[in-house]
This record gives structure tokens, sequence and C-alpha cells, in this order.
């Protein structure tokens, strides 16, 4: 018997119509454990560097985390992943909602969608019925529109439902899978789904998961539990609201948007508005939200109210979670009740609320120094706001200039030319970033932007406190119940931390403690994705539940792996190498690891090498990112070695070196 | 004192705040893993007696217990109108009824009751319930003495259970008619 998982897979070819039910190797779990780790070896095995994102041999891969549907609180994510037509790398976004766990009931842990549809098609998964069916009555409707109306035809009112929305249907480069309160939104991957033609997944499940052992799972269970009542009521202090409690940022909660508003910026990234905030504002954007927001919602198992039901007057109800509120707001330079009105649109629209406004903004600039023309924008109107509506129907619908900008600001801009590269100056990799423009270079912030392959940092960063408390009294106190830390260490590295003086950024924490931070932040969160456990209860806020100490008790004895910490850690270590080596095969390298220029005024271009290379040594990478062959054989990948060395990638020096010898004789 | 003291009994009482349910539908996880045997082995919500029903567009989340097995569906489908809200009848009814696949087991079919989890402390999908859309109240009751049910009574009232009330009445009628013209 297997626990927690379920031992299977559902292959669909779109192209044959075929569907197969196919059982997995239980030695993989034990390697790449699930989700996200079994994901990158699917897409190592069988899709290869020359396979473009909207060919049919491209795959688009739903998985459920290993221990998604068992009683782990919060333990919801669909981790999906594909190569992502904005990056051409690994796009491996996650959504939480309810349809992971309703996967595993259906007795499935991953959907894995391999070629082309002809026509529009949803997919019936029924516990042992699976159906490819017709969706060309749902062409053009709304994600949570065609969510519903998939429930209504099959009368299956507790089906779960991943949807597309016009975006995807039309390959938006940044659409969005839309899936109730949840969407998996970072690299495209609603534009690879609907390149295959693939409108919706709905899923409805009623068999059993299995634990390991049970009594010690529930024990676990039980102590999180505790320990989430505990942190609620006992909040962090010394840092902003949002970061001192757990879960996402509760953006749907709180009204006092001082932070966000004075610090990210404006615009195409462009405008910090530092006395922006006052009382007026406060009043007017809270009674926005607060008329607006029906009720603060959950995940499936979560106590966390990260999400709000949003019915702004005259508009069809939505969910929403997180910093959306506040992207298309400032990518307009208008209020609150603006940016809830848009997010409907694009939420049905299945867009992302990162990529989405940036794309809009970047192009009024364009428009507005003259590098893109009036007759680019035929009936442009004259409304700064109205102008934004129109842009998302360009976009969406990739009529005219929107056609273009349909593919994000890095690709739009090399497209129009012109000088509009520097008008796309928030990219990594290629993918739209938050709208943060900083000061001083901070070495933690910067690693984790040049060598994230997530992309976004919102889901990189987490564990450690973003900046240090201004005395050490309080960073001792902060220490004192910090059972998290995976060494004792990293208590020293905060409790030393200054906010000026010699131990400030950003030659302090030092390249070798600020390489010990980050991968420390990483394995959390690489660990979350293959378990498929939310962040916010893990890997993003200080002090979770989760973390490197109790997470091996949880998989011994919910899928009965043998585990500790340091097979944990070794097995993190094993998957996150092979994200990267996916990676490396399809060309990225150490040059394309840097954060948009101007992301800090104050850059130090020598420290930063040697953070690359503190990084890329720690990890057994060479100079150039590139694993050894040695550090792949120490993790069991040895076959992605004997790759590299085939495709020219790596050298194999041994080989070389016998090759002089036997020359030189 | 002369008068025999009337019977105490503890009562509980689940207490349900739709207004606080968030849908995340944990009581439902721990619910069927609670019932699934061994203990905690597996879960299922579909085996879960409490269940949440739940359309968040509609802002509709009621936690319903299960309740009485029926045999026949009753005859309403009334709707309630709630704060605006509209809400099928069924939504707050406890049966396992042959009109509705709440409350039975998904592979026999047969009826799921909840035991507010005998043997332990409280109902565990109260103490999971973080966001206190469940929380139990106990309370003393007084009860008055019932006298045991007799044999004959039980095996008529299952029979007007399978037939209906009205049909007994008449077959006994028809009974004592035939029994008297003999």
């Amino acid at each position: 018997m297997r626990y927690a998982e379920t031992g299977f897979n559902l292959e669909v070819d779109l192209t044959r119509g075929n569907i197969e039910k196919v059982a997995t190797d239980p030695r993989d779990t034990e390697l790449y454990l699930g989700g996200l780790g079994t994901n990158a070896k699917i897409l190592w095995d069988r899709v290869g560097p020359e396979v473009t994102p909207f060919s049919p041999e491209n795959l688009l891969i739903f998985s459920a985390g290993l221990l998604c549907g068992t009683p782990a609180t919060g333990c919801n994510r669909t981790i999906v992943s594909t190569i992502s037509p904005q990056t051409e790398l690994m796009a491996f976004s996650m959504m939480g909602g309810f349809w992971a766990p309703e996967l595993k009931y259906a007795g499935y842990d991953k959907v894995i969608l391999q070629g082309k549809s002809e026509k529009l098609v949803y997919l019936w998964i029924h516990n042992d019925t699976v159906e490819i069916r017709d969706a060309s009555h749902l062409a053009g409707k709304g994600a949570i529109e065609t969510a519903e109306q998939i429930r209504q035809e099959l009368k299956q009112p507790k089906a779960q439902v991943s949807a597309i929305g016009l975006a995807g249907e039309n390959r938006v480069y940044y659409a969005s899978v839309e899936q109730g309160r949840s969407s998996a939104s970072r690299g495209g991957i609603g534009a690879v789904m609907g390149d295959k033609r693939v409108k919706a997944i709905a899923v409805r499940g009623t068999k059993d998961i299995n634990l390991a052992k049970p009594e010690e799972f529930l024990g676990l269970c039980n102590d999180v539990l505790a320990y989430i009542k505990h942190r609620e009521e006992n909040p962090i202090k010394g840092v902003m609201p949002i970061l001192a409690g757990l879960g996402s940022p509760q953006e749907m909660k709180v009204h006092d948007e001082k932070w966000h508003t004075e610090n990210f910026m404006w615009g195409n990234s462009r405008t910090r508005r530092k006395d922006f905030w006052n009382e007026d504002i406060e009043k007017e954007w809270t009674d926005t939200l607060e008329g607006a927001r029906t009720r603060l919602i959950s995940c499936f198992n979560c106590p966390m109210k990260c999400g709000a039901t949003i019915s702004m007057p005259g508009l069809p109800t939505y969910m929403m979670k997180c910093f959306t509120k506040l992207t298309y707001t400032m990518a307009a330079y208008a209020d609150l009740d603006f940016g809830l009105r848009i997010a409907q649109k694009a939420t049905e629209y299945g867009l992302d609320g990162f990529s989405a406004p940036q794309v809009m903004a970047f192009a009024l600039e364009l428009l507005e120094d003259g590098i893109l023309k009036q007759e680019d924008f035929p009936g442009l109107p004259e409304d700064n706001e109205e102008r934004f509506y129109y842009l998302l129907d360009m976009i969406v619908k990739r009529e005219g200039i929107g056609d273009v900008l349909a593919k994000g600001t890095y690709w739009a801009a090399r497209e129009i030319g012109n000088g509009a590269e520097a008008y796309a100056h928030n990219t990594i990799k290629k993918h739209e970033q938050l709208p943060l423009k900083l000061s001083m270079l901070n070495p933690i912030y910067f690693l984790m932007y040049s060598v994230g392959e997530k992309i976004n940092i919102t889901q990189i960063e987490g564990q450690f406190p973003q900046a240090p408390f201004p005395k050490r009294e309080h960073r001792e106190k902060f220490c004192e119940d910090w059972i998290q830390v995976p060494h004792e260490k990293f208590k020293q590295y905060f409790i030393d931390w200054e906010l000026r003086g010699e131990n400030s950024i950003p030659y302090y924490p030092t390249v070798e403690m600020t390489c010990d931070i980050v991968e420390w932040q990483e394995m959390m969160h690489y660990i979350d994705d293959a378990l498929g456990q939310c962040a916010g209860l893990s890997s993003f806020p200080l002090k979770p539940p989760y973390h490197i100490h109790n997470y091996p008790k949880f998989i011994s004895a919910g899928a009965g792996i043998e585990m500790d910490e340091e097979r944990l850690t070794r097995a993190a270590k094993r998957y996150r190498t092979l994200v990267r080596a996916v990676n490396i095969r399809r060309g990225m390298r150490r040059k394309d690891e840097k954060p948009p220029e101007n992301h800090w005024k104050k850059r130090f271009p020598e420290l930063e090498e040697k953070l690359l290379d503190g990084y890329y040594k720690l990890k057994g990478w060479n100079e150039d990112g590139i694993p050894t062959k040695e550090t792949l054989e120490n993790m069991d990948l040895g076959y992605v070695a004997d790759e590299f060395i085939q495709r020219g990638i790596l050298t194999d020096e041994a080989a070389a070196d016998v090759q002089k010898e036997t020359q030189t004789q | 004192m002369a008068s025999k003291e009337k019977e105490k009994k503890t009562v509980k009482t689940i207490k349900i705040d739709v207004d606080k349910c968030n849908g995340c539908r944990a009581c439902e996880v721990i619910c069927s893993s609670f019932h699934a045997s061994p203990k905690y082995s597996s879960n299922n919500p579909a085996r879960s007696r409490i269940r949440i029903i739940r359309e968040p567009l509609r802002d509709i989340y009621v936690p319903v217990y299960a309740g009485e097995y029926t045999m026949a569906e009753c005859a309403g489908r009334d709707k309630y109108t709630i704060d605006g809200k509209e809400y099928d009848e069924c939504s707050f009814c406890r049966a396992s009824c042959p009109s509705r696949d709440e409350f039975k087991e998904p592979d026999s079919g047969l009826p799921l009751k909840c035991d507010m989890c005998e043997g332990e402390d409280e109902p565990l999908c109260v103490k999971w319930c973080l966001v206190d859309a469940l929380t139990i109240e106990e309370r003393e009751e007084e009860v008055e003495d019932q006298e045991k049910m007799e044999d004959l009574e039980i095996g008529l009232e299952s029979l007007a259970d399978k037939y209906g009330m009205q049909t007994i009445m008449d077959t006994l009628a028809r009974m004592s008619v035939d029994d008297k013209s003999k």
C-alpha cells in the first residue's frame, strides 16, 4: 500500500485523446518526495531543451504535493509545472485552494497533459472515470464563470475546477490558471494550457488517503494547530503588521496600506510616493474594502483567512488574496475602488496580477515618451482608468498593439524596439517583478533575486527577518523561542546584525552567512513545494509551525518513508539541483542571474560577484552556475552529469585526462 | 423532601456560527480521520459526518451534522431566504436521505451519523475549528423519567416507520374487523 500519496498519475495525451492511469515508482518518492520534486524529474526525463513552450511535446503537469489530502493543516497546494513561454525555463507556479486534495481523493497524485487537442476541451476526473469533454460552449468564458458552469452541467456542486479565461485561450504569456480563491499565476502556465486547448480540469474524488503511522501523524498535526494558536495570540513584535502573523500577507484583512503605497513603486515601477497615505485615503479605502468584502476565506484544511470574497457593486463576485489588492491601483495611479473593479475583470480573463498591470503601465509610458504612437492605440480613451480597461481588452483579445503586449514587457520591448528595451526595466529572467526600487543593496535579497528559479521573491524569501531590529536586546529576545532555525549559528547571525555601522548591509551578513541564510530560506520553500504545504504556514512567515525539525516526522509518519533532517535536506537539495539542471540544459547561466539593474541605487559589483561565487561554491556548482559532475553524482543525479557531458555543458575531466595521456603515449 | 428530584443530564450542544465559517473543511478532514478504522489510518471527507454546504460565490457556508437516517425523501423542497441569501431547505437538514449523497458511506451507501466523537473530550471538529464557527456548549437539563418502551411498541414503531402510521392503523382496523367476523 502507498501512504499519503496514491501512487498513480493520470497521463493524458490530448493529440490522440488517450487517457492512462499509470502507477508510479515508489523509489522516485524517496528521492524526490512529490509535487515539485517529481515534476522536475518528469520534465528532465521527458522535455528536452529543444522543446518550445507551445509545442505539443511540452508537458503541463498539475501535481498535488506529497502530503496533500492528509490531515496536515494547510497542505493543499497544486504545483503546476511546464516550460514557461515568458522565461523559456521551467515554470513552477503553485496554487492553494481545494483542487489538489480533491485530486488525491479521486486517486491520483498528478495529471500530466501532453500533446494538443484539436478543439477546446475540458477534463472531467471523477474517481476512476476520466473523460475529455467538449468545451466549445465555454470558449471565451471567464475562468470563474467556467468553473460554475462546469459544476452545473455535471451536476457536481462539489467538483473542484481549475480553469483558464480568455487570456489563457489566447496564449497571453502571463495568463493564469484560476481556481476559485486561488490561482497559479506566474510563468504563463495558463498560456500553455490554452495552447493545449484545455479550458479546465474538473475533479471530484471520494476515496481514502492512507497514513503510515496514524497516531503519530495526528499528534504532529495537533502540535501544529496548537502552535498556530500560540502564534496567533503572540504576533511578532517589531515588524510591520503583515509580517507579524502567519499566513500570506493579510492584505484582505488590513486597511493600513501606508507601507505598501509609500514603499512600493507606482506606474511602470517608477514613482515612489512618500507622502501618499493620509487619513482621508485611509477612510476612503477602508470603506471600499469593507463594502466589497463579503467574507474572509481559507483554502482547504487551513484556519488562516488569507483570501476574501469580493463583490463590487454592479459586478459579479470574485475572490482575491494578497497583493493583487494593490497592483492595478498602483500601476494606474488610481484608488482602491478602481483596483478592485478591474481585478474582477482580470480574474475572469485569467491574468497574473503582478505582470498584467505592469505591462499596461509600460505601454502607456511608451506612448507618453513617443516610442509607441497614438495610432498604435486606435480608440484609446482620454480617461486614465478607462485606458487600463482598454488595454486589458486589447491584450487579452490580442488586438493591435495588445498582441505584442501579450508577450510581457521583455519580449514586447524587443519587438517594439526604438529604445523600448529600457522601459522593460523590472524583469528577472525575462519575468516582471514586484514594483520595488530601493536604496542600499541587501546581500540576502541580492542572492535570492539572482539565483531564485521561482522568479518571484515572495516564493523565495521568508524565515529570516527582512531587516535587523534596532536594539540588540530585541534581537536577543526574538531568538529566545526561535525553534525553527536549522542551526544555532543563525541566531548569532541575527543578533550581530545592526542597522548601521560595521555589521550592517551590504557587508553584513557576510558572504558566507548570506549564503547560509539563503540556502535555508530556499530549502524550506523547496520542501513546501514537494509536500504541497502552503508557504504561509511554513517558508514565508517568521516562526512558522512547520520547519526542518518536524517536517521529517510528518513525512515518515505520513508517507512511511524513512526520514530525518539529514535525509530531507539531501532530498530537497537533490530536486533543487534537478530544477537547476532543467534550466541549465535550456541555456540558463550565471549571466542570467541578476536582479533588475535599478533595483537598488547603491550597488557593489565586487561584492555581488563574491556572493554569487560563494553561493555556487556552497551548492557545488561551477563558476557558471552549473552543478559539477561530482556534485551531481553525490546526489544520485549521475544521469544528469552524463547528459551534461554528452551535450558539452560539462567536460568530463577524468575522461579528458585519460584522453590526454593516451595522446601522449 | 417528599417529591423525588428530577434526573439531571448533561447535554452537549454544538453551536454553529455560519458567519464565522471560513469554508476550509478541516472539520470534514478530522471527522473522517477519527472514524477511520483503525483510528486516523485514513481520511476522506466523503465519509465525514459533518459537511460544509459551501457556495463561496453566494457566500453560503453551512456546517451540517449527520443525523437520523430516513428511508424516504421528505415532501418539502422549500427555500429559505436569510440575510438576502437563498438557502435550499436541505442545507439545514441532518438526514441521510435518498435525495442526496450527503452522509452516506461512499462505497456501501450505508448511512452515517455524528456520534460527537465518543471517548474524546470534545468533538474533534470543534477542536480543529480554529475560527470558532463550531463551539461546544454544555448545559444541565432536567429530564423526565422516561418509561422504557415495551417490545410490542418498538415492533410497531418500526412497522410504522416502514409502512407509515396510516397503513398500520388501517391494517389493525381490518384485522380487528376480520377477527370479529370470525
